[in-house]
């Protein structure tokens, strides 16, 4: 029975925690990439370096409120300092819109220019992201790093493994949850949620009801911005900050967007823990595991592990690939591109 | 036609300024780079302009051409083929199989027995594999970690690695475009950013086969040493008629040599792809990029010749990608990075036109120029903007530091400049009777 528990244990802490954690980033990831697809229609490749941007004004405030002493206690800081990194997205995404989207939107543009305009905005964000921090690795973690400590879990349960849950990892559950319930109340019971929806579905019978575009179009950015930036904050709390991650991280947020149905919530979340978990279990080394599980002596030689860490990029493209193959629209019936 | 000599001739007085002002050898690296710029600007040319395919996997294609480069020229390493080449070909042998049994299963079942069998032969081909190839892997990798721990190449001449980075490229991209070319250009763009992921991936990480992130260093070249050149009685002579420095004339000399090599490739590039532009094959491309569903009711089949020339384009990258690697003497998978190797070049071509190969070119020659004239153009911005700091002062130090970032927020710039104000690119297309 110890062993059962100890293998569960093990199992816990290696893929289960941060399976959880890791989805949860991915699926508010996600969610601001099929907003922006259902309601502007291209997809944004430059949500990647929008969230290292609200992640880095998040930092840049906590390392403010630091410096004068305010802390959140044994909460991180930055979770009182991502207000204010939301309101830097935002009017970074604002601003772009003016400026690049809204000339497009106006001429009807193919979806195409959308996208090549923002690998443009891409690059920018990039540009003054790097200018602004530096590329290299920034930690502005603080407060208690673990809510189970290893050490007390086992003196407690009398287990020879012990349970970690870090503080972040909670935390990044917690506000997963908090914003996802958030985000669907307002999509589905305010004025402006439905109007969002009733656009994303019919431009122009939307159009005509009255609904002004301008503003369904300044909340969609307002609320991908927001997404974004708590998904890069989370993100960086919970691994680190480093800008060329936040472009990297694109591949998988893309397939949690599709493997869910572009253009719908509940696959984007859905899509982001399929991704999550997959590239976990699939990268996660068993022998350690199969050896509390097995009769004695049958333990395994090898590591059992059935892909390097290295290859997790193409857990989540082979199921992309399954899902563009198998069910075009992906498992919650989003549009087709 | 006379906006294009101009624009050509802008360029090349660009570039002997450059000379004049920072160094020759400084403009020679920009041109030579330039060139292969122009090529791999080329070969997205030919799938998005012509053909209207979103590929942003460049940087896997030109990865793989340059890991030809290294398997074509670097000498074959005996001990490790006796330490693991037989189990690795078995390796090979059980996987080709797996593949043929997974094939042949789902061309001989049907309905529910046909999945399981399929499950069952990838499952069991998986450990099949595994059991091979971890052992040739393990057995390989220790021979001589430090220097070697890897199969080595065929030891052939390098240049032959251009055309064989070429033909990897292009069954690359018939594997991918096999699986990913139905996909309409949003998921087709993702799709092929993932792929060109995983061989970087692969590249980093299978030791075994050019090294991994140890890289691969010292390949040979297509053009003399410098060292050899120095010791030369013929070379000394040119250099003193010449009235030239023996030393700085040899590393002058060598790119030189590299940048007629480059030249001529380029120049054979580019004349086929023109040709193949304005050839009714050319026109049936732009007619389906146009209007896909008209051009499939004239009986056009689509998918096989997006698939094509996607084929043809990826090849083109290939090359160029064998070139760069070449030009650097070493292989590096670790500095292939996809703001550098797909999306720069995407900036190419848009700026320079798409549909014209004049266009990609000139977008190659410009945008590398500018890529690398924007850091010392950036620090001395940033010198004179923080002027007014104190020199012992963070921010001045910070921003100084940061001065070479800017040239990312300046592609992005130019790329949304163009996009808007210019949607054509600099050379627009010519359409098929004006022109």
């Amino acid at each position: 029975m110890t062993d059962i528990l100890n293998a569960f244990v093990l199992l816990s802490n290696f893929v289960l925690i941060p399976g959880l954690a890791y989805g949860s980033q991915l699926a508010l990831g996600a969610l601001g990439v099929t907003l922006i697809y259902a309601v502007l229609r291209f997809s944004n490749f430059a949500h990647g370096d929008l969230m290292a941007f609200g992640a880095m004004c998040t930092i840049l405030v906590t390392w403010g409120f630091q410096a004068i002493g305010i802390t959140a206690g044994p909460l991180p800081t930055a979770l009182l300092a991502l207000p204010f990194g939301i309101m830097g997205a935002i009017a970074l995404s604002l601003v772009f819109d003016r400026t690049v989207y809204r000339f497009y939107r106006a001429r009807r543009a193919p979806p195409v220019v959308f996208v090549i305009a923002s690998v443009g905005v891409m690059f920018m964000i990039n540009g003054i992201v790097r200018v602004i921090i530096g590329p290299g690795d920034q930690r502005f973690a603080d407060g208690e790093r673990f809510v189970v400590r290893a050490r007390d879990f086992k003196e407690w349960a009398e287990l020879s493994e012990g349970l970690t849950i870090r503080t972040t990892q909670a935390i990044t559950v917690i506000v997963a949850i908090v914003v996802v319930i958030a985000l669907f109340r307002f999509l589905n019971h305010s004025r402006m949620g439905k109007a969002m929806r009733a656009y994303s579905d019919n431009e122009d019978l939307a159009l005509l009801s009255g609904i002004n575009p301008d503003k369904v179009v300044f909340y969609t950015w307002v609320i991908a911005a927001a997404l974004a930036t708590i998904a890069g904050t989370l993100y960086g709390l919970d691994k680190s900050f480093k800008p060329f991650t936040y472009f990297q991280l694109l591949l998988p947020i893309f397939a949690s967007a599709i493997v869910g149905g572009i253009g719908n919530p509940v696959g984007a979340i859905a899509g982001g823990f399929v991704i999550a978990f997959s590239e976990v279990t699939v990268t996660y080394a068993y022998k350690k595991f199969l050896g509390y599980l097995a009769p004695g002596g049958m333990a395994p030689d090898g590591l059992v592990q059935l892909l390097s860490t290295d290859y997790k990029f193409a857990v989540s493209f082979v199921i992309l690939v399954l899902v563009l193959l198998i069910r075009p629209t992906g498992l919650f019936r989003g549009k087709v591109i | 036609m006379i906006r294009n000599i101009l624009l050509f001739a802008a360029m090349g007085l660009a570039l002997i300024l450059v000379a004049m002002f920072q160094s020759v050898t400084v403009a020679l690296a920009i041109l030579n780079l330039g060139l292969i710029s122009a090529v791999m600007a080329l070969g997205v040319n030919i799938q998005w302009g012509y053909a209207g395919i979103f590929n942003v996997g460049i940087m896997g294609f030109a990865a793989l051409g340059g890991v030809s480069a290294v398997l074509v020229s670097v000498a074959p390493v005996p001990e490790a083929w006796a330490a693991g080449g037989s189990k690795m070909a078995l390796a090979a042998l059980v996987l080709v199989v797996t593949i043929g049994a997974v094939i042949g299963l789902r061309r001989m079942l049907t309905g529910r027995v046909r999945s399981f069998a399929t499950l069952l032969a990838v499952v069991l081909g998986y450990f099949l594999v595994r059991s091979f190839y971890d052992p040739a892997v393990d057995a390989i990798e220790a021979v001589d970690p430090a220097k070697s721990g890897f199969l080595g190449g065929l030891g052939l001449p390098i240049i032959f690695s251009w055309l064989v980075g070429g033909v990897v490229a292009a069954g690359a991209a018939w594997v991918i475009g096999k699986i990913a070319l139905g996909l309409r250009s949003d998921y087709l763009a993702i799709a092929t950013l993932g792929i060109s992921e995983i061989v970087l991936a692969v590249l980093k990480n299978e030791d075994w086969l050019a090294r991994g992130v140890k890289n691969v260093s010292g390949l040979p070249r297509p053009v003399p040493q410098e060292i050899v050149l120095q010791e030369a009685t013929w070379f000394l002579d040119l250099a003193a008629r010449l009235g030239l420095d023996p030393v700085t004339f040899s590393s002058q000399f060598v790119r030189l040599a590299y940048t007629i090599l480059f030249a001529i490739v380029l120049a054979i590039v580019f004349w086929l792809s023109n040709r193949a532009l304005n050839s009714p094959w050319g026109r049936m491309m732009r007619a389906i990029r146009d209007n896909r569903d008209a051009a499939e009711a004239m009986g056009k089949d689509v998918t096989r010749r997006h698939l094509q020339v996607f084929v043809l384009g990826s090849a083109v990258v290939g090359i160029a990608g064998a070139m760069l690697v070449t030009y650097d003497g070493q292989f590096t998978p670790g500095s292939y990075n996809p703001l550098r190797f797909t999306f720069l070049i995407w900036v190419m071509v848009i700026v320079g036109g798409s549909g014209n190969n004049a266009g990609a070119v000139l977008g190659g020659f410009l945008i590398w120029f500018l890529w690398i004239e924007a850091e010392p153009a950036g620090r001395l911005l940033m010198t004179v903007l923080t002027a007014g700091l104190a020199d012992d002062s963070g921010l001045k130090a910070h921003l100084l530091d940061a001065a070479p970032h800017l040239r990312l927020f300046l592609m992005g710039l130019i790329l949304l400049l163009v996009l808007r104000f210019a949607p054509k690119g600099l050379i627009p297309e010519v359409s098929g009777r004006s022109g």
